[in-house]
Formats: structure tokens, C-alpha cells, sequence
């Protein structure tokens, strides 16, 4: 062992030094850009790797930090089910589609609560990243859209008790399950659209760090999360359908319960949740310049 | 073809300095803020300018760097030279003007960006890595070089929450120093860390510079500068005063701020406490030339009783901040009280510390409520050169870049704690943490 000699590079005599032509060539040019403008894919490719690493680190922190580790993943659904099952399901007796509350709330928390803590981690990502932003470069998308991988994890980990719940309660074993992988990359869509968007203004108008958790517990009472879709009187149901999560919950719940689907509402609620993504990373991209000024 | 590495053409940075306030805001603050904000755009959509709402950073920073050229960015606090790496290393961009980086460039304006004390030595460079810029592939490749640099091997498992602080900056520095960038672009990075590894980071770069790499290096510590750097630029209030070679520069800049050591006010006096005229002597000490006070004397014009607080803040030659020494500062009760008229205020301060070197002071004086009347910018200067102490061969100076004043050590008896064991090494003792044992660190 031994450190590398410092002169190991003056005499030749260590590595060559690896061919470097194409960077070489590269030439970065900055000047200052003005309105809008597009997004450099090349670049964000090319900070793939960065990319992963903030994911990892977000995960291995989130586990590393807490006693119980998982157990919260599993904790805070399931308790929030309970205390639904018992207010709404045997205090209020709220409708259930026919399957029993439990079930049917779970279902559907299970992805809201994914959402909701995507959106508050993305919400507070770049201010909690300003030791970053302020002193070295990369694309500040990757801030935001990588800090949702510990609620994914989350998601995947909470999962598993609806699992057991679907054995335990002998149903939701459809084709409809094969839906699941795309409407979480739906919610994935929206949760990285509300995110982002938040996470600018965040950065802005530091106003948002209250108004994300309260907003966030409004929106839940919004969205079909503890009543089906059918409780809603015929005539308001188009309100409650501009949510971009009523129809993704909804369709979420279907899938994993082998309930009827509503094509077109997922279909809308897709292209919302796509709509919601692109303007948000337009409008991150036109207000990133000057993150680091205002951090 | 040209070769230049680096050009820079005309960059100037405008801050709204409203904006640039941060840190913890209250809701109150936040809400009030965000209210008067559409107000404060409609009067600026109407052509109306806030007084003193910008400040230029940067103006016509024009200069180019040759490929595997080592260059220099010296001035004072403030005069620009953190705006400028922040605008090369994209963190922050320009007003006006252009920059064309050749090759790929990495900027360290921190030791350990994104360090995460939670994760482990490994995990963290990994993640250090990449942040500067590595791929991941990249950093396997270095890892071992990484790791031998720093000499952490036995800890590598060990969250970095565990490392002594030596510790911690010789990984986070090795990452770094690994990086090989075409163009590597570091800010006052070499002020951590002990002298060894310090000397061992120099000599690193060195070898980077002699390869192919261009290296942008601000420092407050000329000695570095001058041992790196082949050109430098001067930066004086965001403007660029010098380009050339190091020796040059370095001359001008230490020449610049040498002010005059009086001050007499030119302007008619103001119709609070005024400063007239301000004078300061070194007087020596008992032996051999050893400078032992300063004293300063202060002419200060009053149209009618007052209390004010008269301070003093003592800047080394590079015009870093580093003392301060004042009437009434802290305390109304120490407040000078002047009557109406002619007043001398005499301020008596040891200086038996300071390196030898030069040395600018600012009057500031202050009314109760530390509102300032007067804040004059170096408007006095002293030069401290002395003789060792008897039995002593050396003094301290300002160029070594180790501080500008020695403090006073009073020292216990040397106590053994344990012998040799008979085979000639020391025991190793468990370390309070983690409980693995203590590895001497490269020496």
C-alpha cells in the first residue's frame, strides 16, 4: 500500500492517462439563457448515475435512521386503516362497493399514501438540498425526481400486507392485477408533476412548506380514497373527476380488488398526470437559473 | 485552433440583493413578503428602480486560460472571486458575457459536498463521486486510488458520522483529487485539513497540472498561490485589475491596499459625530524592537453632547477581517461621551501577537442602537516587523498563511501515559466510538 506518488504522472512511468478525445472536444459554453427552455435529455442521461445514487442514498438514510426501519412503511397505512374501518366503516357505515370496508379502504390508501409522501418529500427536496445546489453543478431536475424512490419502496413494502389481506379475504385474484404496473407509473407521473412544481415554488416562496401538509390532507378528502365513487351524487361527479387522482385511486382500487374498471376515467387521468408532469419540468426548467441564488 | 481551456468574455453577475437574503424566514415574513411581492413587480413593470435593490458582483470579467495552465484568482473579501467560480462551475449564471469551458470541468468549492454522515465511507464515495461528476463505473475504477489517498481503508464500513474531522477531509479530498477533470476549478479548499495532507493535495494537483489538466484555484493563501499558480488574476470590486504572472500580481495586490496611515476628513463634518482626523502608531515594547501597542487617536467633531460607540476592526493584508477592538461595543455604559466641540479620543490595543506583515484598520462609529455614523474603510494601516524573541528563530508571518495573530499558550507538564511495550510499539488504545482500533494516520 502506499498513496500515489504525486509525481507518478510528471515521469510517465504510472497509468497512462485514459484518451480522452471526445470530451476533449466538448466545448461547455454558459451564457445567460432567458424564457423558456427545453429540456437537455442528453445531459439529464448523462447524470443517470447521479441519479441512482441520490435514490440509494434516500433509501439507505430512510432505513438507516429510524429504529424500526420498515415497519414504518407497514405502520402508517395500516393504522390509518383502522382508524377509517372504525370511524367510516362501522360508525358511518359508508358504502363499500361490495367488498368489505377494510379491504376496500386499504386498497386504495395504499396509493394515495404513496402520492402524498412523494409529493411532500419532492416539496421539500431542493431546499433540503441547498448545500448541494449552492456549491456544485448538475441538471436540479434530478432533486426532485429522485427523492420519491424512498416512497416507492415504501409503496412495494406496504404491499405485502395487501397481500395478505387479499388471501385472508379471498378476493381481488383477477386479470385487473395485471394493471397495477401501469397505473403506478401513472400515479408516478403525477406525484413528479405535483412535486416538482411544488418543489420550485418551494424554493421561492418558502410559504409552501405550510401549505403542502394541509393541502395534501385536503386534497386526500377529494379523492375516493375512504368512499367508492358511487357515493357522489350523479351530478357533481364531473367536479370530482378533474382530481387526477380520483381517477387513478379509483382504477388502482379496481385493479387490486377485480372490481368493474372506468376505461376513459384512467385514460383521462393518465393524460392529466402526463400534462401535470410536462408543465411542471418546463416551468422547473425556466425557474432552475436562479435555484442557487435564492436558496 | 486555439488552445485555451478556459475563456471568459465579459461576465458580469447582477444580485437583487433583496433576493439574496436567506436563511430561516418566519410565516409572518414570508406572508408579508409574498403580499408586497405583485406590488413590487407592477412598480418595477413600471419602470421603477429601487435604490440600491442591485448590486453588481461581477463587470467585464474578460480572460482566458491556457490548456494545463495553473491559474490564479486573488482580491479581497467581496471583490468577486466566489461569484466568479460560482458562474464558471454553472452553479449560478451570468448576467451578460460568455464562458467556454474545453473538456470536462469539476468544481470543489467544498471539501465533502453532499457527504452523507449516516452513510458509510464507501457508500459516501460513491455518492461523492458521482456528484462531482464521476460515473459509477468511474468511481470502482478510482476507488482504490481514493481509499489509499486518504488512508481510511480500515474504516471504509463505518458511517462517516464516526470519522475524526481528519478523517472525513482527507476522504472527502481524495474523492476529489481523483477526479481528473480537463478542467478542475477549486475554491479556498486547501484551508482544511492538516499540514501533511495539505502539502500531499498541492503536490497532487501539481501532478494534474504537469499531465494535461487546467487548474482555477482561489486561495487567501499566497503562499499556496505562489508555489501552484503560473498566472493570476486580480479581482478588485467585481472588476479585473491584473492579469499576469504570479509574482506580479501578488506584488500589486499586497501593494493596493497599502492605505495612507493617517486620515484627515476632506468633507465638511456631518451633524452627528463626526471623524476628522484619525492617526495610529506602533509604539514598541521594552526589548529589542518588539512591537507592544497600538495607538490610535481619533478626532471627533460634535455639534452637541453625544455617546457614541467608536470601533476598530483589523484587516490582515489580503484584507481579511480577522480582530476587533472597540469603545462601547457591547456595553452603553462603555460608550464614549463627547462634548460639544473638538474632542481626541486615544484607543490603546496590544498588538504583541500579530505576524509581522501589513495591516489596514476601519473606524466605525456607532450610534447606541448600532446604527453606524461613519464606517471608514481602511482608512488607517501599520506594518508589524520585529526580532524574535530571545532564544526563539523565528517569527510569525503573515505569508505563511497560518493566521495573522499568534495566541498566548500556557502549557502543563508533558505526563507519559504508558511505556513502550517490550516490542517496541505503542498499544493501541480503543477509540471512544467505534470501538475499532485507532490506525496511525499517514505520517
Amino acid at each position: 500500500m502506499g498513496y500515489m506518488k504525486p509525481d507518478e504522472r510528471m515521469e510517465g512511468a504510472g497509468p497512462a492517462m485514459p484518451p480522452r478525445a471526445s470530451e476533449a472536444q466538448r466545448v461547455t459554453v454558459i451564457r445567460p439563457s432567458r424564457g423558456w427552455r427545453s429540456l437537455d435529455l442528453a445531459e439529464l442521461w448523462r447524470y443517470r448515475d447521479l441519479f441512482g445514487m441520490l435514490v440509494e442514498r434516500d433509501v439507505k438514510v430512510r432505513y438507516k435512521q429510524t429504529v424500526l426501519g420498515s415497519a414504518w412503511a407497514i405502520l402508517q397505512p395500516v393504522m390509518t386503516m383502522v382508524v377509517f374501518t372504525v370511524l367510516f366503516g362501522q360508525f358511518a357505515k359508508m358504502p363499500s362497493d361490495g367488498v368489505p370496508y377494510p379491504i376496500f379502504v386499504y386498497a386504495a390508501l395504499l396509493p394515495w399514501l404513496f402520492f402524498a409522501n412523494s409529493i411532500t418529500t419532492a416539496a421539500n427536496s431542493l431546499v433540503g438540498s441547498s448545500n448541494l445546489i449552492s456549491k456544485v453543478y448538475f441538471p436540479r431536475l434530478l432533486i426532485p425526481l429522485s427523492s420519491i424512490g424512498a416512497s416507492l419502496v415504501d409503496f412495494a413494502i406496504a404491499s405485502s400486507v395487501l397481500l395478505v389481506m387479499m388471501v385472508y379475504y379471498g378476493l381481488g385474484w383477477s386479470l385487473n392485477l395485471l394493471l397495477v404496473p401501469f397505473l403506478t407509473l401513472g400515479i408516478i407521473f403525477a406525484a413528479l408533476g405535483v412535486g416538482t412544481l411544488l418543489a420550485a415554488l418551494n424554493a421561492s416562496y418558502r410559504d409552501f412548506r405550510y401549505v403542502v401538509p394541509f393541502g395534501v390532507q385536503l386534497w386526500m378528502f377529494v379523492t375516493p380514497v375512504a368512499y367508492p365513487i358511487s357515493v357522489v351524487p350523479e351530478a357533481w361527479r364531473w367536479v370530482i373527476f378533474l382530481n387526477p387522482m380520483t381517477g387513478l385511486i379509483d382504477a388502482m382500487r379496481a385493479a387490486f380488488l377485480g372490481l368493474p374498471l372506468n376505461g376513459s376515467a384512467i385514460v383521462v387521468s393518465l393524460a392529466v398526470s402526463v400534462l401535470l408532469f410536462a408543465i411542471a419540468v418546463a416551468y422547473f426548467e425556466r425557474v432552475e437559473r436562479g435555484f442557487a441564488d435564492v436558496i | 485552433m486555439t488552445n485555451h481551456a478556459i475563456r471568459v468574455q465579459g461576465i458580469a453577475k447582477e444580485y437583487d440583493i433583496g433576493s439574496r437574503e436567506t436563511g430561516y424566514k418566519t410565516l409572518r415574513e414570508s406572508l408579508v413578503e409574498a403580499a408586497a411581492m405583485p406590488w413590487r413587480r407592477l412598480r418595477r413593470l413600471g419602470g421603477h428602480i429601487e435604490p440600491n435593490a442591485k448590486f453588481w458582483a461581477l463587470q467585464d470579467v474578460t480572460f482566458d486560460v491556457e490548456q494545463g495552465e495553473v491559474l490564479g484568482i486573488i482580491g479581497r473579501n467581496g471583490a468577486g472571486k466566489s461569484t466568479l467560480l460560482k458562474v464558471l462551475s454553472r452553479i449560478t449564471e451570468p448576467t451578460r458575457g460568455e464562458v467556454q469551458l474545453r473538456g470536462r470541468a469539476a468544481s470543489l468549492l467544498e471539501v465533502g459536498t453532499g457527504f452523507h454522515p449516516e452513510l458509510t465511507g464507501r457508500e459516501n464515495i460513491f455518492l461523492n463521486g458521482t456528484i462531482l461528476g464521476m460515473s459509477r463505473a468511474e468511481v470502482k475504477r478510482k476507488f482504490d486510488a481514493i481509499v489509499d489517498f486518504a488512508g481510511v481503508e480500515k474504516f471504509l464500513d463505518l458511517p462517516v458520522k464516526r470519522y475524526s474531522s481528519g478523517m472525513y477531509v482527507r476522504l472527502a479530498f481524495s474523492v476529489a483529487a481523483n477526479l481528473d477533470p480537463d478542467i478542475l476549478i477549486l475554491d479556498e479548499v486547501l484551508a482544511v485539513g492538516d499540514l501533511d495532507f495539505q502539502k500531499k493535495c498541492l503536490d497532487r494537483m501539481k501532478g494534474l497540472s504537469n499531465s494535461h489538466s487546467t487548474i482555477l484555484f482561489v486561495s487567501h493563501n499566497m503562499g499556496a498561490i505562489q508555489a501552484l499558480c503560473d498566472r493570476c488574476v486580480l479581482l478588485d470590486k467585481g472588476r479585473v485589475t491584473m492579469v499576469g504572472p504570479t509574482t506580479e500580481v501578488i506584488a500589486r495586490f499586497v501593494d493596493q491596499h497599502r492605505a495612507s496611515r493617517q486620515y484627515v476628513r476632506t468633507a465638511p463634518p456631518l451633524a452627528e459625530p463626526t471623524v476628522m482626523a484619525a492617526s495610529l502608531d506602533i509604539e514598541a515594547g521594552a526589548a529589542d524592537g518588539q512591537a507592544a501597542v497600538a495607538i490610535a487617536r481619533i478626532a471627533l467633531r460634535a455639534q452637541a453632547k453625544a455617546r457614541i460607540g467608536v470601533w476598530l476592526r483589523f484587516k490582515d493584508a489580503l484584507g481579511v477581517p480577522f480582530a476587533f477592538a472597540g469603545a462601547g461595543q457591547f456595553d452603553r455604559a462603555d460608550l464614549v461621551a463627547l462634548a460639544p466641540g473638538d474632542n481626541e479620543l486615544e484607543l490603546v490595543v496590544p498588538v504583541d501577537g500579530l505576524a509581522i506583515g501589513d495591516y489596514t484598520v476601519n473606524i466605525t462609529t456607532i450610534q447606541p442602537g448600532a446604527r453606524s455614523i461613519e464606517d471608514l474603510d481602511d482608512c488607517l494601516s501599520f506594518t508589524i516587523q520585529r526580532a524574535p524573541r530571545p532564544g526563539a528563530t523565528r517569527v510569525l508571518e503573515q505569508a505563511w498563511g497560518y493566521g495573522s495573530m499568534e495566541l498566548p499558550v500556557s502549557r502543563g507538564d508533558v505526563r507519559m501515559i504508558e511505556p513502550l511495550a517490550t516490542d517496541g510499539t505503542a498499544r493501541a488504545s480503543p477509540p471512544a466510538a467505534s470501538g475499532a482500533p485507532i490506525a496511525a494516520t499517514n505520517s
